[in-house]
């Protein structure tokens, strides 16, 4: 069940070149870090298949948010590495690792009266230096970008004029713009309406699936992970108690150990993905609701 | 430079329109230097202003009124203006705090302090030392401003900031008035180091704190893309590939030295810093690029402006040019108070 396997995303679906042996880019080895003095990672190993939506998932402070800024360099490990095509990213250039990688981290503060426009352009920061300026290059990155995330019609109003989802989209374009294969995301549906969520997280298939991009995503929603992960990980104190395909590790047990969650777990027919349906306990009877 | 040629037309009109604005700027704060010139005890014309510029007759004593008396103020303003408003700009920015500028937070009357201590208790008068004197005091009442701020419950947040600011900014006035008092100092001298003056300063300063004051104020223009990414959060910027930390201390000792700069060559000039870069905000956006160059022009032409109504005002006294700059500065900080926490 934990085996530590990329090659086995055998998922049924229409992930590309799932169940082929696929590279991995970004790699942790026993990786261990934490805030000051309390450690958070407990020694992960985690191989990041390249070109599939990766969904890590877990009760609050696991440590999925911390496995995920470690990886993006953001947090530096107090054991183990982070790999970023072999290379140990803490001991990187930091520009060089955001030319290569994306993040869009959780609670991103929007500048007051920064457009889209611009809010977007932020993203070729790691492409730009003093002598090298803004080119055609930039230029097309960020209209790419814009469009990808069909923000174009309201590129030139203020981003914190917006909606959530759409200053979402936002947010997820300036790291479109940073034109990286890699692309780490913390918790980017928390706090949005469901339909936005389910948009959201369609743009993001879209990316991995057709674009190739590889998409590290931390999700609290369990359904909606299970929903859209090629590759599901799932942590409990600072270890991954379980790693691979939803259809083979969405399952009553296993939700039972990493959550401590009572659930049932079933197959959606029109999706073929899992759904978890969690089970209320009933002490006492429900009262009786008389209608009319 | 080929791609560069290649841009599409809608840069360039982007890049073409702040040019064309910072040229009007400009060409305002000449006009505004030349008004500061013109007026005073004795008023001369603009002609003559601008004839004594372009072809200085060491025979007119209007000329000579101009190039030893009037304008090495103006551009004592100018210098100090600019240095404010950009300190201000940076400093929101870094914190992604509105309220933040050298005055309210602290650093004015930290360097102030140092210096009057340096020159009342130590006799230390040198212009090569004063600008470092007051560099040390602005650093420490910075650090302490936000010590007392993350020590507060609740953490550092713009209201425990402006508190603690306000907090040291009255502990160190205090002591700023019982030194002269001791001291039996002129009025003069402690109005200049209290609320900040341009009225007789020494301009043998500008020697020694002009050179930091520049390389700081270059320093400011050129980390402003670095800001503006640092103001969309913490872990956005390092994502970006910006060396956060790398980046607020080199941003520390920009603000600093502008603080310190400024402060010994006119006094605390208060709230400078705070209205000037919001002001910019509201034609220039929220890009630092073009925040930080706008803050040094507009602080630089509202400065000679604001030291333009202090000689002016009540002829033939002259009120204390940081007087005024709070006079006009504390009802827009209590707009934008307002404005914000709406």
């Amino acid at each position: 069940m934990a085996k530590d396997s990329p090659n086995l995303i055998g998922i049924s679906g229409d992930a590309p070149a799932v169940g082929t042996p696929t590279a991995s880019r970004l790699q942790a080895k026993t990786l261990c870090a934490g805030y000051d003095n309390a450690p958070v990672l407990d020694g992960i190993d985690l191989t990041i298949p390249d070109g599939c939506i990766t969904a890590l998932v877990g009760p609050n402070g696991c440590g999925k948010s911390t496995l995920l800024k470690t990886l993006a360099r953001i947090l530096k490990p107090s054991g183990g590495t982070a790999l970023l095509d072999g290379k140990d990213v803490f001991s990187s250039n930091t520009r060089e690792v955001a030319a290569k990688l994306g993040l869009l981290p959780q609670g991103p503060v929007t500048p007051e009266g920064l457009t889209v426009r611009e809010l977007v352009a932020q993203g070729r920061f790691p492409h730009q230096s003093l002598i090298r300026q803004w080119t055609r290059a930039d230029e097309d990155a960020v209209n790419r970008a814009m469009q990808t995330a069909d923000i174009t019609d309201f590129a030139d109003r203020p981003v914190d004029s917006l909606s959530g989802g759409q200053r979402q989209r936002c947010w997820i374009a300036m790291v479109l713009a940073q034109e990286t294969d890699l692309i780490l995301l913390d918790e980017p549906t928390t706090f949005l309406d469901l339909k936005v969520q389910v948009d959201l997280m369609n743009l993001l298939t879209q990316l991995a699936h057709a674009e190739r991009r590889t998409l590290v995503i931390v999700l609290h929603e369990l359904n909606l992970a299970a929903a859209y992960a090629d590759y599901l990980v799932m942590m409990k104190n600072g270890k991954i108690v379980s790693r691979g395909a939803v259809a083979d590790i969405f399952n009553a047990e296993t939700l039972k150990t990493v959550f401590d969650l009572d659930a049932t777990v079933i197959v959606d027919n029109a999706s073929g993905r899992p759904v978890c349906v969690p089970l209320p306990k009933r002490h006492v009877q429900p009262p009786r609701v008389v209608y009319g | 430079m080929a791609d560069v040629e290649e841009v599409a037309r809608p840069t360039n009109l982007r890049r073409i329109a702040p040019a064309g604005a910072a040229l009007i700027m400009c060409v305002v704060i000449v006009l505004t230097m030349a008004v500061h010139i013109a007026v005073g005890a004795k008023q001369l014309p603009l002609s003559t202003v601008f004839e004594a510029l372009l072809h200085k007759n060491d025979k007119v004593f209007d000329h000579i009124i101009i190039w030893d008396l009037r304008l090495p103020r103006a551009i004592l303003a100018v210098v100090v203006g600019a240095a404010i408003s950009v300190a201000g700009a940076l400093m929101q920015g870094v914190t992604r705090n509105p309220l933040a500028d050298p005055g309210i937070l602290g650093l004015m009357a930290g360097a102030s302090f140092a210096v009057v201590t340096a020159l009342n208790l130590f006799g230390i008068s040198s212009p090569v030392w004063l600008p470092v004197i007051a560099a040390a005091g602005a650093l420490v009442a910075a650090v302490v401003v936000y010590g007392i701020a993350v020590w507060a419950p609740g953490g550092a947040t713009p209201a425990t900031l402006t508190l603690s600011g306000a907090a040291v900014t009255a502990f160190l006035g205090a002591f700023i008035s019982l030194m002269h008092i001791m001291n039996e100092d002129g009025f003069d001298q402690l109005r200049v180091w209290l609320t900040g003056s341009l009225a007789g300063r020494d301009l043998g300063l500008l020697i020694y704190a002009g050179p930091p004051l520049f390389v700081a104020l270059i320093a400011g223009l050129l980390l402003g893309r670095q800001v503006t990414v640092l103001s969309m959060g913490d872990e956005v910027a390092a994502g970006l590939g910006v060396k956060t930390g790398h980046l607020k201390l080199m941003l520390l000792a920009v603000v600093v030295v502008l603080t310190a700069s400024a402060v010994t060559l006119a006094g605390p000039l208060g709230f400078i810093g705070l209205v000037i870069p919001h002001a910019v905000r509201l034609f220039a956006g929220s890009d630092y690029r073009l925040i930080v160059p706008f803050s040094a022009l507009a602080g630089a032409a509202y400065l000679t402006a604001v030291d333009t109504v202090a000689r002016m005002a009540l002829q033939p006294q002259e009120i204390s040019t940081g007087l005024v700059t709070a006079m006009i500065g504390a009802p827009l900080f209590v707009f934008l108070v307002w404005k914000k926490t709406r």
